[in-house]
């Protein structure tokens, strides 16, 4: 007989830290990768605020979270689409498209606040679906499909806004109350962002279509053969993904008090993907969670804010995010142990 | 025993000429492999394997399925290197590092699905890495030509094969010929050409052209390897006959020293297991009943499966089994026929529908098809049973846990937790966990491809004793297994496919290895009469 027997294979000993079980159990749910965020997060708060006593203040924090719902809202989804193995690049442009939108439905409508963001989310949940059908009937690759969105949506809010700045919402209490409000002291718009990340955790941790969107993305083949229709959820996640958008694009029009078609927009699919990856997201899918990326995102915020305040270069800031994105994806890729030959999957 | 007597050289001491030489002028140095082993992990796929072959004769590989044959040929080739032994050249040892060095030193394959690049003429694909090139690095477009229209005059392909046709455009014998001519040129000469399963998508006329062929180049003084299931064709070749079994080498005669029956004998002759425990449990209630079916890959199949009953699919790689398995969960469009489960036809379109109907497929690939390796051993289990298991949306903790605790449990999945990722268990312990997610299931009809692949004895027990327990709760169960031990030990009914057909169906009392194997490599000519497909 060539196989060697093996008649009673022992139990594999559990690998890391069965000695401790509690602190083993706390590790792991936080996270290996999230724990480096939380040492780069302090590494980064410590820093700045040795350099600037203001740094840490109530107020610069609330404008750092200000800063970063945005991205946020945007990086919670584009999360989502990672995790089963997608990838949405236009996210940025279906921003402006929904702000825009909203702003001249609103004012069209003789200051109807409700109608425009209906309009807004509409038009976000279309694109949302578009994109979907593309990328599954049209079998376009995530990547080409949303970068021709990227193209195809910014066009369309500049067509529709002519290019400039629409409307004026600053006059309507809900546009104010959004855009400015706070209810315990903190921010509306965080509340929102909260409120966002935690119906989707709940919904990727805790019911089988979270379940079902972890399978699909960590082995397509198996997911199907398993009898879940991959199909109509890869379009689910790009409308919802498009929902979310629409929701960011209202925040937007709120804090900049118009519709704005590419200002204010532009460049956060690069943000919500760095986000992602940073925050543990394996970009081949199946990995990740909500947790990492919000982590991510407050780390970027810090990182973008302490910058300014310490007057540095916007074109540093973006190199400095740039370096950040491509270390972390290499720890990761280092930690899986994949082989250097060819590209990597 | 070792390659005969003759001056060891350096291969990579040979001469290189730049472009084609004008004949295959082969060394006289014969390869041979000595006390080769391969194991990956724990499964050992040669056992000491001694093997020469010399040059101007044919030498065939035969064995069943997961015998050792396609390893021996990667080992040859460079693809694998052995744990143990060496590739000898002319008596010495020979370092096949990469697929490149055994190239160089004279060792080349035709691969039974030839890699074609789609986009590039004939002429490239044939010197595709060694193109060659002007001064700088450009592409000798003239130089190329030449090459390609003397070589193809050379080994007398002028007329078969277009220069400038695209890969994509050529037929499966093209794309052997392009395949063959990568073999026949290069820097060094050829000393060896082994051939793997090279009829397989050949007509009749094509395969006497190809015979023609490679007696030219054993006449030559080349040595060619052989690989084939099929019994004429190696009797008509080949001049010595090797078989491998169970990862060993069993017999080396010459070609005119034996027969069908002997070859058969020992392909197969081993020990018949007692790990198996069938219990005559089938019932008369019918509950998969396919009728005429045919699909893209598979042609007018009927099978019935009953309750209690263990319904064996045998055939060799490609006859069909997996095609039809997958086609039954709903993953491959029925073209013609009918399917039923308990009397309602079964929906097809997606496996979705198909698993809510009742049947289960525990697929051939268990990492690639089945499992979710970076998830937990309960959500691998309770995947397939979501609908069960959720309120509104909402995955119901306490039940998934209990239903996954359960399942590993009773199949005995060896894990420290359910929560522990599913790529650090072992390949048995990853088999039963994907029988735990249809034991989960409740399926009346469930498919078990290769459910045995890969693992050790001791879990290969385990999972016997598993589907003879489903057999014995009235599960219809089919289970297509390449170990004919395997099928014999547990099968009611063996029912035998080749080349996408049905050739026969053997009951428990006649079913033999022998019968088996005669059935599955029955001739293609007798099996595929035309105009039998619709």
């Amino acid at each position: 007989m060539t196989v060697t027997s093996t008649s009673a294979p022992a139990v594999k000993p559990p690998q890391d830290g069965a000695r401790t079980p509690r602190a083993a159990a706390l590790l792991a749910g936080i996270g290996g990768q999230n724990i480096s965020l939380v040492g780069a997060l302090v590494v980064v708060l410590g820093l700045f605020a040795i350099l600037n006593d203001n740094y840490l203040s109530l107020s610069n924090m609330q404008v750092i979270a200000e800063a970063a719902t945005i991205t946020g809202l945007l990086a919670v989804v584009q999360t989502v689409v990672i995790i089963c193995g997608g990838l949405d690049i236009s996210v940025g442009s279906q921003v402006g498209a929904a702000s825009v939108v909203s702003a001249m439905v609103f004012t069209s409508t003789g200051s109807g606040t409700l109608a425009g963001m209906a309009a807004a989310i509409g038009v976000g949940v279309l694109i949302g679906i578009l994109n979907g059908l593309v990328i599954v009937y049209g079998r376009v690759n995530p990547t080409i499909a949303t970068l021709a969105g990227l193209a195809a949506y910014k066009g369309l809010a500049q067509l529709l806004s002519d290019g400039r700045a629409q409307g004026f919402v600053l006059g309507d209490d809900v546009f104010i109350f959004l855009g400015r409000g706070k209810l315990a002291g903190i921010p509306v718009m965080v509340w929102i962002l909260a409120v966002v990340a935690l119906t989707v955790h709940l919904l990727l941790k805790h019911t089988d279509i979270g379940r079902n969107l972890y399978a699909i993305g960590g082995n397509d083949t198996a997911a199907r053969l398993a009898g879940i229709n991959i199909n109509k959820y890869l379009v689910f996640v790009y409308a919802l993904i498009g929902v979310v958008a629409a929701v960011a694009g209202i925040l937007l029009t709120a804090r900049t008090g118009s519709g704005q078609p590419t200002s204010g927009s532009e460049g956060l699919e690069l943000k919500a993907i760095t986000a992602a990856a940073l925050g543990g997201c394996a970009l081949k899918g199946g990995k990740g969670g909500i947790g990492g990326t919000l982590l991510a995102v407050a780390l970027l915020g810090a990182l973008e804010n302490g910058l300014t305040v310490e007057g540095i270069n916007t074109f540093w800031q973006n190199v400095a995010q740039g370096a950040l994105l491509v270390v972390a994806v290499v720890i990761q890729q280092r930690r899986s142990g994949e082989r250097a030959v060819g590209l990597p999957h | 025993m070792h390659p005969s007597m003759s001056t060891p050289s350096d291969p990579a001491a040979a001469p290189e000429p730049r472009g084609p030489r004008p004949d295959t002028a082969p060394p006289s140095d014969s390869v041979g492999v000595s006390g080769i082993t391969k194991r990956f992990g724990t499964v050992q796929a040669l056992g000491g394997v001694t093997l020469d072959f010399p040059g101007g004769q044919v030498t065939a590989l035969m064995g069943e399925n997961g015998a050792g044959k396609s390893t021996l040929l990667k080992i040859l080739t460079g693809d694998h290197q052995p744990t143990e032994g060496h590739v000898l050249i002319g008596g010495a040892a020979a370092d096949l590092a990469s697929p490149a060095r055994a190239r160089a030193a004279g060792i080349r394959i035709i691969p039974q699905e030839p890699e074609i690049i789609p986009h590039v003429s004939v002429a490239e694909n044939v010197y595709a890495g060694a193109l060659p090139r002007t001064r700088g690095r450009f592409l000798d477009r003239a130089g190329l030509r030449r090459r390609i229209t003397a070589d193809l005059e050379r080994l007398g392909f002028t007329g078969v094969l277009d220069p400038n046709l695209l890969g994509s455009r050529l037929t499966p014998a093209q794309r052997q010929l392009v395949e063959i001519m990568r073999a026949l040129t290069g820097t060094t000469p050829p000393r060896l050409i082994a051939f793997d399963e090279p009829t397989s998508s050949l007509s009749e006329h094509e395969v006497e052209a190809l015979f023609l062929l490679i007696r030219g180049l054993r006449d030559q003084g080349l040595a060619i390897v052989y690989v084939s299931h099929r019994m004429r064709e190696i009797f008509r070749l080949a001049d010595r006959i090797a078989v491998l079994r169970d990862g060993n080498l069993v017999g080396v005669q010459q070609a005119r020293d034996t027969n069908e029956r002997a070859l058969v004998r020992l392909m197969v002759g081993r020990d018949l297991s007692t790990l198996f425990v069938r219990q005559n449990v089938a019932t008369d209630r019918l509950v998969l009943d396919v009728r005429n079916v045919t699909t893209d890959k598979v042609t007018d199949i009927s099978l019935r499966v009953h309750a209690g009953e263990v319904v064996g699919l045998a055939g060799l790689i490609g006859a069909g089994r997996s095609e039809l398995a997958l086609a039954l969960a709903g993953d491959q469009p029925i073209r013609s026929g009918t399917v039923t489960l308990d009397g309602t036809p079964l929906p097809g379109g997606s496996p979705g529908k198909a698993i809510r109907a009742g049947l289960g497929l525990a697929p051939e690939e268990r990492k690639a098809q089945a499992l979710f390796l970076q998830r937990s051993v309960r959500d691998n289990i309770s995947l397939a049973v979501m609908d069960r298991l959720r309120r509104f949306r909402f995955v119901r903790g306490s039940a998934e846990r209990a239903l996954a605790e359960h399942y590993t449990d009773r199949l005995r999945v060896r894990t420290p937790s359910i929560a522990h990722e599913v790529r650090t268990l072992s390949g048995g312990n990853q088999q039963k966990v994907v029988l735990a997610r249809w034991l989960a299931r409740k399926p009346a009809v469930l498919i078990l491809d290769e459910p045995t692949r890969g693992i050790d004895v001791g879990a290969k027990a385990e999972i016997y004793q598993i589907i003879a327990d489903l057999a014995k709760e009235g599960v219809a169960l089919v289970v297509i297994s390449s170990e004919l031990p395997e099928l014999l030990g547990l099968a009611d009914r063996v029912v035998v496919m080749q080349g996408g057909r049905i050739t026969g169906e053997l009951s428990h009392a006649e079913a033999s290895e022998e019968a088996i194997l005669a059935l599955a490599m029955a001739d293609d000519s007798v099996a595929a009469a035309p105009g039998a497909a619709s």
